[in-house]
C-alpha cells in the first residue's frame, strides 16, 4: 500500500494512503481528543473535538474523516484549537446534568477524561438543566438521558455491528434524544437483542448495566473494534 | 379576502376517491405501492399518512415501518425530525401565525401574544376540547402581505389582532367538527 | 414531439389569443388576497357583457408588486390596477372602454418596475403558469430542442462557465465549475437536484419562480442533466409552498405528456425523469448534504464535506445541486449566449438577482435587478423608502446566515464580494428593511432563536452553542446582561463559527456579529452594571 508522508505538530509521520489524520496521529503517539469516534464504527465528524488545522485549508477539518495526503501539514494543538475544544467540553457539561459524583461511570468516563485532557477547570456557560428521564424498563440495561452526549455511538454500534438498528435519534437540536424503536421504553423495544453493544459503545454513564454499582462498573469500548476485527478475519 | 390553499401534502397523481375512514388504509397502501415500498419514500409516505389521518399515531408509524422494511426507530427519528409531522392529534381548527422575518418586523410577535391571550393557549398547543390548535410557522413565503396568518388553510394577509379575533370567534362558533375532519390542515 | 409540433403548439396558442387581455396575478400573495374569486368575477363579467369574443381573462404568475395585490393588468393598454376586490370586477371591465373607474390605479412605469431587468422573471405576470402551451408560445422548450440537437454537453458547460453565472442559493459558487465537476466525476448513474427548500424567513423568490414559471426551471434542469450526463432529477420543494408544489407537479405531468420529460426527449437518445420531493419543515435541508439525506428519506442531517455531492451525492452517485433561481437562468443564457449574460452585472458577479423586498418598506414585493445596483437604489428608488417616510435604519440580507447592513453603507453595490465585505452575504435574496423602531439586539435574538430551533442537533457547537448564545441575547434584551456576558457572546460566536459542521452553524453567529459591528451602542445600552458573578462550579 502506498505510503504518505506528512507533518503533524512538526513531527514527520508516515501513513498509509487512505488513512485518516486521526489514525496517522494515533500511530505516531499524538493524541487528538475525540468523543463521537469509536474504532470499528463509521465516523460521523459530529462532536467536532478532533478538528485540526491543515495548512492550505481555511476551515478546520475533522481528523476522524480527513484522509492524509502527501506533504500535508497538520496542527492538532494550536492555542485556538485548545481553547475551542475546552469550550466544546464545557458546552457538553452545561447541556445536560452531568454530576460525576453520583455517576456509575465516574472514573471510567470519556467525557470526564476529556475534561481533564482539555484542561477544563470550570464551566463558563449557563447550565441548561433539562428535565431528562431515566429508563430502566429493560431487564438488564438502563439509560439515563441526563448523561447522554448524543455521540450516536450506541446508534451506530446497534446498526453497524449488531445489525438491528434498535436505536436512533428522535427530535432535533438540543431536544434530540436517543430512542429505541418507536420511542417507547427500552424494555418494550421488541427489536432489541439485549446484546449490550450499545453499553460497550457508550462513552459516558448514559447507558449502564442495571445493578452495577460505581465500584463494580468496568467497561471496555475497545471491544467493539475487537468484535469488528475478528469478524473481518473470519469472513 | 382570503384564498384557500391546496393541501400542504405532496400533490402526486390523483388518488382514488375522497378519503373516508374506510379507505384511508387503501390510499396509504396505494401510495406506498406507487413508490414500490422503497425506504427512501418514507417522507412522502408520512406526508400522505398525516394528510389522511391528521397525525401519526404509533400504530400508523409501525405500519409504515413494517411495509417499507425500515427499523421502527428510523421511522420515529424521521417523524420527529421534521416540524410538519405531528405525533399527537391536532385541533379541529388550526390557526398558524407566521413568524418569518418580514412578519416579525411587522409585529407578528405581538399578534401571536394577542392570540395566546385570547385563546388561553400557548403557541404549539391544542385546546382541551380539541377544537383549536394555535401554531407558528417559520416563513410561509407570503412576506409581501406580512404579517400572515393561516386559519384552517386560508391565508390571511396584513393580519391584525381585531380581525383575527373576530374570525376566530366565528370559526369556533360553528358546530364542532366530526372526528374525520381532525387535523385537516 | 419534434420541432414542427413544438412550433405548431406555439402558433396555435398565439393565434387563439384575443385582442384584449385581462391578466390577473394568481401567485401566493394575490391568491391569498382573493385573486381567484376576482378572476372568476372578471371572467363572468366579460361573458355577461358580451365581450368574450375579443377579451380574455387569464391567471398569470407573480407580477412582483405583492404588497399592492391583488393585481390586475390590462393589455395592450398596459393599465395596472392594485388592491382589486372581486366586487370591483365590473368597474375594471368598464375601464376597457375608457370609462371612469374608481379602482386603485398602479403605474407600470413606476421605478419599481422600470428599474428592473427581468431575465428569470421574464414570464412572471405574463404567462399562465398552469398551461405548458403558454410557456411554449413564449419560446419555451425551443432551447432544449436546440441543445439536444446541435450543442455538445461540453459546449453547454462552456457557455455556462463563460456566462459567469454563480449559484443563486447564497454561496455564489461558479455554476459552470460545479457542472464540469459533475460531468467529470466517474459514474454510470448521476443525478440533478433542484434545491427549492427556500428556508430563509423573509425570502420568497424561489416560490414565486416556481409558481409563475415552473417550466423554465424544468427546462433548465433538463439542459443541466444533458450537460453533466444525468438521467434522473429531483425537485425538492418546501412543504410550506403547496401552490408551488401543485403547479410544479402539474407542469411535470404536462411535460411528460408532451414528450418533454421522460424517455427519448425530442426523439433523441436523451432521457430525463424528474420527480418532486416535498420537504417537511426543516430549514437545515437547504444545506446540500442534508437535502440529499432528506431525499433519501432520512433525517435531514448534514455530513462533513468533502466529499462534495458533485463527487458523492444521492445514493453515493455524482449529484449536481443548484437552486431554483440558478436553474431558471440556464435557458436565457443558452438562448442569448454567454457573452450577453456576462455583459450584465459587475466584474465578478454577473447577470441579475431576484430579491424579496419586505419589512418596513413602501413597495413590498419581488424585484429582479442587475448585479451591481446599490442597496440605496433598491431601497429608495424601487422600494420607495419606509411607508411613513422616516429614515431606513438597516437592511438585512441573507436571512439567518446573513447580516444587517446599516444605512451608512447603502452605497454598497449588490454583488457577492461587496456584501460579504459589509459583513453580510448575498444569500438567496431576502431583503428585510428595518426602521428606527427595530431593536437590533432583538433582531439578533430573533435569528438566533431561529437557528437554535432549526439546528439538527448533530454537532455540539451548533446544538448547544446556539442555545447558549440565545440565552445571552435574551439576557441582553431583558437588561440583565453584564459586560462579561457580552464578551462571552462574542467568544461563542467565534467558536460556533469555526467548529460547526455545516453552513447553518458556521453562519449562525453572523446576525449577531454584524449587529455588533454596526450597532454596538444598542448592545451597550442594554448592559447592566458589570457584576462580579462567580463562575459556576463544575462537577
Amino acid at each position: 500500500m502506498a505510503a504518505r508522508t506528512l507533518t503533524i505538530d512538526g513531527q514527520l509521520v508516515s501513513a498509509r494512503a487512505g488513512e485518516t489524520i486521526l489514525e496517522a496521529a494515533r500511530d505516531a503517539g499524538i493524541a487528538i481528543p475525540t468523543l463521537c469516534h469509536l474504532e470499528g464504527l463509521s465516523a460521523v465528524g459530529a462532536c467536532r473535538l478532533c478538528l485540526v488545522e491543515v495548512v492550505g485549508s481555511s476551515r478546520l477539518l475533522p481528523a476522524c474523516l480527513t484522509p492524509v495526503s502527501e506533504g500535508m501539514e497538520v496542527r492538532t494543538a494550536s492555542e485556538r484549537l485548545q481553547a475551542n475544544r475546552r469550550a466544546l467540553v464545557e458546552l457538553l457539561f452545561a447541556e445536560r446534568n452531568h454530576v460525576c459524583a453520583v455517576c456509575v461511570a465516574s472514573g471510567n468516563c470519556e467525557l470526564q477524561n476529556l475534561a481533564v485532557q482539555v484542561g477544563m477547570t470550570h464551566v463558563r456557560y449557563a447550565y441548561l438543566t433539562p428535565q431528562c428521564s431515566v429508563d430502566i424498563s429493560h431487564p438488564q440495561f438502563g439509560i439515563d438521558h441526563n448523561r447522554c452526549v448524543l455521540c450516536t455511538r450506541c446508534v451506530r454500534a446497534c446498526d453497524e455491528v449488531e445489525g438491528v438498528h434498535t436505536w436512533d435519534v428522535a427530535g432535533r437540536g438540543v431536544n434530540a434524544r436517543v430512542i429505541t424503536d418507536l420511542g417507547l421504553p427500552w424494555g418494550e423495544a421488541t427489536s432489541c437483542t439485549s446484546c449490550g453493544k450499545c453499553l460497550l459503545a457508550c462513552p459516558t454513564g448514559a447507558i449502564f448495566r442495571r445493578g452495577t454499582s460505581v465500584a463494580e462498573l468496568e467497561r471496555d469500548p475497545r471491544r467493539i473494534a475487537v468484535i469488528v476485527a475478528s469478524r473481518q478475519e473470519r469472513w | 379576502m382570503a384564498g384557500a390553499l391546496p393541501r400542504a401534502a405532496p400533490a402526486q397523481e390523483q388518488d382514488l376517491a375522497a378519503p373516508t375512514v374506510d379507505n384511508r388504509q387503501k390510499i396509504l397502501q396505494a401510495t406506498m405501492r406507487r413508490h414500490q415500498y422503497r425506504p427512501d419514500a418514507l417522507i412522502e409516505v408520512l406526508h400522505k399518512a398525516q394528510e389522511l389521518y391528521g397525525y401519526l399515531s404509533p400504530t400508523l408509524l409501525a405500519t409504515v415501518a413494517h411495509d417499507l422494511h425500515l427499523p421502527p426507530s428510523r421511522v420515529y427519528g424521521v417523524a420527529t425530525f421534521y416540524h410538519f409531522f405531528s405525533l399527537a392529534p391536532q385541533g379541529a381548527h388550526t390557526c398558524t401565525v407566521c413568524l418569518g422575518t418580514a412578519c416579525y418586523v411587522k409585529g407578528a410577535a405581538a399578534l401571536l401574544a394577542a392570540l395566546e391571550a385570547e385563546t388561553g393557549l400557548k403557541a404549539g398547543s391544542t385546546s382541551a376540547d380539541g377544537q383549536l390548535s394555535l401554531l407558528t410557522a417559520r416563513c410561509l413565503g407570503a412576506c409581501g402581505i406580512a404579517p400572515a396568518v393561516v386559519l384552517d388553510g386560508l391565508v390571511i394577509g396584513h393580519a391584525d389582532a381585531a380581525t383575527l379575533r373576530a374570525r376566530l370567534h366565528a370559526l369556533l362558533a360553528q358546530p364542532p367538527l366530526a372526528e374525520e375532519h381532525h387535523g385537516s390542515r | 414531439m419534434d420541432l414542427a409540433e413544438l412550433n405548431a403548439i406555439a402558433a396555435h396558442e398565439r393565434a387563439s389569443r384575443k385582442p384584449i387581455r385581462i391578466a390577473c396575478c394568481t401567485s401566493l400573495g394575490c391568491y391569498a388576497s382573493g385573486a381567484v374569486e376576482l378572476q372568476q368575477q372578471l371572467t363572468a363579467g366579460v361573458a355577461a357583457t358580451g365581450r368574450a369574443e375579443n377579451v380574455e381573462v387569464v391567471g398569470v404568475g407573480c407580477m412582483g408588486f405583492c404588497g399592492h395585490g391583488p393585481l390586475v393588468r390590462i393589455e395592450p393598454e398596459d393599465l395596472l390596477f392594485e388592491h382589486v376586490r372581486p366586487e370591483q370586477a365590473p368597474a375594471i371591465i368598464a375601464a376597457l372602454d375608457g370609462g371612469p373607474c374608481d379602482v386603485e390605479r398602479g403605474d407600470p412605469r413606476h421605478p419599481f418596475f422600470a428599474r428592473q431587468l427581468p431575465i428569470v422573471r421574464r414570464n412572471g405576470g405574463v404567462i399562465d403558469p398552469e398551461r405548458i402551451e403558454a410557456y411554449i408560445a413564449a419560446g419555451g422548450y425551443a432551447t432544449l430542442y436546440r441543445v439536444l440537437h446541435d450543442v455538445s454537453p461540453a459546449e453547454v458547460i462552456d457557455q455556462i462557465t463563460r456566462s459567469g453565472l454563480r449559484g443563486r442559493g447564497g454561496a455564489g459558487y461558479p455554476t459552470g465549475l460545479k457542472w464540469a465537476t459533475v460531468a467529470k466525476s466517474p459514474g454510470e448513474r448521476k443525478f440533478v437536484v433542484c434545491n427549492g427548500d427556500e428556508g430563509d424567513p423573509g425570502a420568497f423568490m424561489d416560490r414565486s419562480i416556481l409558481e409563475s414559471d415552473p417550466h423554465l426551471v424544468l427546462e433548465g434542469m433538463a439542459i443541466a442533466a444533458y450537460a453533466v450526463g444525468a438521467h434522473e432529477g429531483y425537485l425538492y420543494v418546501r412543504g410550506e409552498y403547496p401552490l408551488a408544489i401543485q403547479r410544479l407537479t402539474r407542469a411535470i405531468s404536462q411535460a411528460r405528456r408532451h414528450g418533454l420529460s421522460g424517455s427519448q426527449i425530442f426523439e433523441t437518445a436523451f432521457d430525463f425523469k424528474v420527480e418532486v420531493r416535498v420537504g417537511a419543515g426543516a430549514f437545515v435541508c437547504g444545506e446540500e448534504t442534508a437535502l440529499i439525506a432528506s431525499i433519501e428519506g432520512r433525517r435531514g442531517q448534514p455530513r462533513p464535506r468533502p466529499p462534495y455531492p458533485a463527487e458523492r451525492g444521492l445514493w453515493g452517485c455524482p449529484t449536481l445541486i443548484n437552486n431554483v433561481e440558478t436553474f431558471a437562468n440556464i435557458v436565457p443564457i443558452i438562448e442569448r449566449g454567454a457573452d450577453w449574460y456576462a455583459s450584465i452585472g459587475t466584474a465578478r458577479s454577473k447577470g441579475t438577482k431576484v430579491f424579496a423586498l419586505t419589512g418596513k418598506i413602501r413597495n413590498t414585493g419581488l424585484i429582479e435587478v442587475p448585479m451591481g445596483i446599490t442597496l440605496r437604489e433598491i431601497i429608495e428608488d424601487l422600494g420607495g423608502g419606509t411607508p411613513d417616510g422616516t429614515p431606513v435604519k438597516a437592511v438585512q440580507t441573507g436571512g439567518p446566515s446573513g447580516g444587517c447592513i446599516p444605512a451608512s453603507l447603502f452605497d454598497t453595490p449588490v454583488d457577492y464580494e461587496s456584501l460579504a465585505a459589509a459583513g453580510s452575504i448575498m444569500g438567496s435574496g431576502g431583503m428585510v428593511v428595518m426602521d428606527a423602531g427595530t431593536n437590533m439586539v432583538e433582531i439578533a435574538r430573533f435569528y438566533m432563536a431561529f437557528c437554535m430551533d432549526e439546528s439538527c442537533g448533530k454537532c455540539v457547537p451548533c446544538r448547544v452553542g446556539t442555545v447558549q448564545m440565545h440565552h445571552l441575547l435574551d439576557k441582553l434584551v431583558n437588561g440583565q446582561a453584564t459586560s462579561e456576558d457580552l464578551v462571552q457572546l462574542e467568544a461563542l460566536c467565534q467558536i460556533v463559527r469555526e467548529m460547526s459542521l455545516c453552513g447553518l452553524g458556521q453562519s449562525a453567529p453572523n446576525p449577531v456579529l454584524s449587529t455588533l459591528r454596526y450597532f454596538r451602542d444598542e448592545y451597550a445600552a442594554l448592559l447592566n452594571a458589570p457584576s462580579a458573578a462567580a463562575p459556576q462550579p463544575t462537577d
